[in-house]
């Protein structure tokens, strides 16, 4: 786990300022920039992996059920997966929180 | 078509290479095209990195988003450096320090450090044959500065170093022919690819993985943010470059034209333009004028692929 | 057992880039640089150096190259001159601080306008705040001795950092000297495997290059400070060892029959040697004038500087390039602060002289010092005077 970067001194950093931890940048929360998310209504849901196959964060994954569906910790709600959807599934709402 | 749903198979494999939590924009094509492409490459490549939009969103220190090997120094080296790693992994296994026989070298870096100031030490590099990919995420501007104009900026978009005035249509030159000029270099492989013909780009990267030599892909990175359209459009905007001819999808392999995706009638490129804000400005003579160089360039193109063209209204990668 | 044989210089360092068995070698050609390029390319042609050996289109990509090789762990080298030198500029602070070592040979040459091939420091004085490791030699040995030591000192893991080996352009690199060769097995019992800690290998992912925003932009640099800093103990021990195991001992500032002298010359580079017959000179004279040569440029060697000026009255600075508009001596200037803090510190007078490859003969160093012990008693209407220069 990389360092808060405010509490980085400078004997922490490695030579060159190397990174070490492989994808660590998984941390940050995406999700926080949304100001739409994805709704779903699965019933229509042919499972074609194409929102997953077109989404930009690479933060759709399949759920217990099967079915695609999006992680909200990185989902930024560009709406492409809504778009792109053959049969449907997906509707953009504004989002609340 | 085992190939393909194989491809697909990699497309769908959860393991995210390009990890999310990177600071691309909201829809940003470039970073699907990136994530795209990195789950083709697997684990067994070094990436050489330009200065650019990327670049700057996937690495933050101390955070990265890269989970395989990956360097960035400046914003016109990527060729030379990659160049330099390339030969090192060589000398490294011919001398048994080391086993980097199966690992590729790829270059990413965008159009304006692909077509401006990278052009040198791209044509270096192909022109002395090492063994790596370049690939060119082509968001036709200086985007990560602000959108600024680049020699890959179409004729016509307004950016901030082209803006649309009284004076000014925009772009006043057509967009530097960045494929040809690397298929010039006699290299093995030269292909086009835009991330809303999925299959047909991990096809591309697919081939270009198995080159002994140079090859070069350029990628059509969607930007809504610069080219001022929907988040939500930027697979379908992808989608039109291609039917409307403006970015046709083709190979050059061994020197011989393959164009992958050939339409029946090409759609009007009203329908391309008009979907984005950045031809906002253009009157229906400026529209005419790119229309009648569009049909130009695919007729070229055509004559080019000459007996080699897919039939007509066939196997059209893309869904929709 | 060690060969000696005369050689031409730059033909000397090729050959020691051969024993040092490089990995990569980036060339592109420059005047008066191209012929150790030229014999890399023999030797690698030949079969005699198994290297890789990519003629780059540019100096920009020849040091982009090697820091590519680096970061994948080979021993990788290049070579260039004045505006080779600068053509590469932004790519120099890339492999400091991003400790790639490298070694570079940089035989000094003036820079355009107007265009000159011929030797002087200009182009390595406008690479002083980079951040590489950067040695002067003063003859053909030292050029040897000195490209074998900056693998070694580079690659070391407490040092990491790129290594510039200054040598004259033409004045030196051209010159055929006796050169004292090592044999190979005494190199490689110097020079060990390069071994990196971080390599760009997809068995052990690392990113290299990420940007640093504000916040922790300064701890990132304060480390590579600390790094360039510290160097200075490695290179005291390699030095060391090297001296035991060839016999050519090396010092950050080498001194020349200065004990005790009210009045010092300070040279760096190849026009040392004829400083040194010109002390010889005026010391048969009965004069009180001693020499000390900086080796060491960077990191600079405030401690031996200081030690080796503690009793002199006047210290005469011959820069071989020139600050436009300000100090006009770079390396007077940095003597300058350098002695600031002292108590008791000589007069420091600064004369600029050898611009374009000019030489400077024993004369011209007498004239210069008489003249730099009037200024030191009289004063001078100009903050520096150059030598030579016809009015």
């Amino acid at each position: 786990m990389a360092k808060p970067e405010d509490k980085i001194t400078w004997k922490d950093v490695e030579p060159g300022a190397v990174v070490t931890e492989p994808g660590s940048a998984c941390q940050y929360k995406t999700g926080d920039w949304r100001s739409r998310r994805p709704t779903y209504e699965f019933e229509k849901c042919i499972k074609c992996a194409l929102c997953q196959i077109f989404c930009p964060e690479g933060a759709i994954k399949v759920n217990k059920e099967g079915y695609y569906e999006a992680d909200l910790y990185y989902c930024k709600g560009c709406g492409i997966c809504a778009k792109e959807c053959p049969t449907k599934v997906i509707t953009m709402v504004e989002e609340k929180e | 078509m085992e190939r393909k749903s194989t491809l697909t198979a990699r497309l769908t494999d959860e393991k995210e290479r390009f990890a999310p939590g990177h600071r691309a924009c909201i829809g940003c094509g470039e970073a699907l095209a990136v994530r795209m492409v990195c789950k083709i490459l697997g684990d067994n490549v070094i990436i050489v990195n330009a200065t650019g939009c990327m670049e700057i969103v996937s690495s933050q220190y101390p955070y990265t988003s890269w989970t395989v090997p990956w360097i960035h120094t400046l914003f016109e080296n990527t060729a030379a450096v990659a160049s330099g790693i390339e030969a090192a992994l060589k000398v490294l296994t011919r001398k048994n320090r080391g086993n980097f026989g199966d690992v590729k070298v790829v270059a990413m870096a965008g159009d304006g450090g692909t077509a401006d100031i990278g052009l040198q030490a791209l044509s270096g590099a192909l022109e002395r044959g090492h063994n790596f990919i370049y690939i060119c995420f082509d968001n036709e501007a200086y985007m990560n500065t602000g959108v600024q104009r680049s020699s890959a900026t179409p004729f016509g978009a307004t950016t901030t170093t082209s803006p649309a005035g009284k004076k000014s249509i925009g772009q006043f030159s057509w967009k530097k022919n960045l494929p040809a000029i690397a298929a010039a270099h006699d290299i093995p492989y030269v292909a086009t690819a835009c991330p809303s013909y999925h299959r047909d780009l991990a096809l591309k990267v697919q081939k270009a993985m198995n080159v002994k030599g140079p090859s070069y892909l350029h990628i059509l990175s969607v930007c809504p943010t610069g080219w001022r359209c929907p988040t939500e459009s930027t697979i379908e905007i992808g989608r039109l470059a291609v039917q409307t001819g403006m970015f046709p999808l083709y190979e050059v392999e061994n020197g011989k034209h393959k164009i992958n995706v050939n339409p029946e009638k090409l759609k009007p490129v009203t329908e391309y333009l008009k979907a984005q804000g950045r031809f906002r400005h253009l009157s229906e003579a400026d529209i005419d004028r790119i229309q009648q160089r569009v049909n130009e360039d695919w007729a070229k193109l055509k004559d080019l692929a000459n007996l080699e063209m897919v039939p007509p209204g066939a196997a059209d990668y893309g869904v929709g | 057992m060690a060969t000696r044989l005369g050689m031409e210089v730059s033909l000397a360092v090729s050959e020691a880039v051969r024993l040092a068995r490089a990995d990569v070698i980036a060339a592109y050609p420059i005047t008066p640089q191209t012929h150790i390029v030229e014999h890399l390319a023999e030797l690698v042609a030949n079969g005699d150096l198994d290297a890789e050996y990519i003629p780059v289109e540019s100096e920009h990509s020849a040091m982009s190259a090697c820091v590519g090789a680096s970061a994948a762990g080979a021993r990788s080298f290049t070579a260039t001159a004045g505006q080779g030198l600068e053509l590469m500029h932004e790519v120099v602070y890339i492999a400091s601080s991003m400790r790639l070592p490298v070694v570079m040979a940089v035989t000094n040459r003036a820079l355009s306008a107007p265009l000159s091939v011929w030797g002087d420091h200009s182009d390595v004085m406008a690479v002083r705040d980079t951040g590489w490791i950067q040695i002067f030699v003063e003859n053909g040995q030292e050029a040897v001795d000195q490209v074998l030591c900056g693998f070694r000192i580079g690659e070391d893991r407490r040092v990491l950092l790129p290594v510039m080996v200054h040598i004259d352009g033409f004045h030196l690199s051209h010159m055929v000297e006796p050169i004292e060769f090592p044999s190979q097995s005494e190199v490689d019992d110097f020079i060990p495997p390069i071994d990196l800690p971080y390599r760009l290998d997809p068995k052990k992912p690392v990113t290299m290059g990420d940007f640093a925003p504000p916040v922790v932009y300064t701890e990132v640099k304060w480390a590579q400070e600390i790094g360039l800093e510290k160097s200075k103990d490695v290179i005291l021990e390699v030095w060391k060892e090297f001296g035991a195991r060839f016999g050519r001992h090396y010092r950050p500032i080498e001194t020349y029959r200065c004990d005790g002298c009210k009045v010092l010359l300070m040279t760096m580079g190849s026009f040392s040697e004829t400083a040194m017959t010109t002390i010889d000179r005026l010391q048969a004279n009965g004069e009180d004038i001693g020499l000390f040569r900086i080796r060491l440029w960077r990191p600079f060697p405030y401690e031996e500087l200081r030690q080796t000026v503690r009793d002199a009255d006047i210290l005469i600075v011959l820069d071989r390039a020139i600050s436009f508009g300000g100090p006009g001596g770079p390396v007077a200037s940095e003597i300058k602060a350098a002695l600031y803090p002292l108590e008791k510190r000589p007069k420091v007078v600064g004369f600029i002289g050898g611009l374009g490859g000019r030489d400077i003969s024993t004369t011209d160093f007498e004239a210069i010092v008489r003249r730099g012990i009037e200024i030191a008693r009289k004063g001078s209407s100009r903050e520096f005077e150059i030598y030579g220069v016809r009015e």
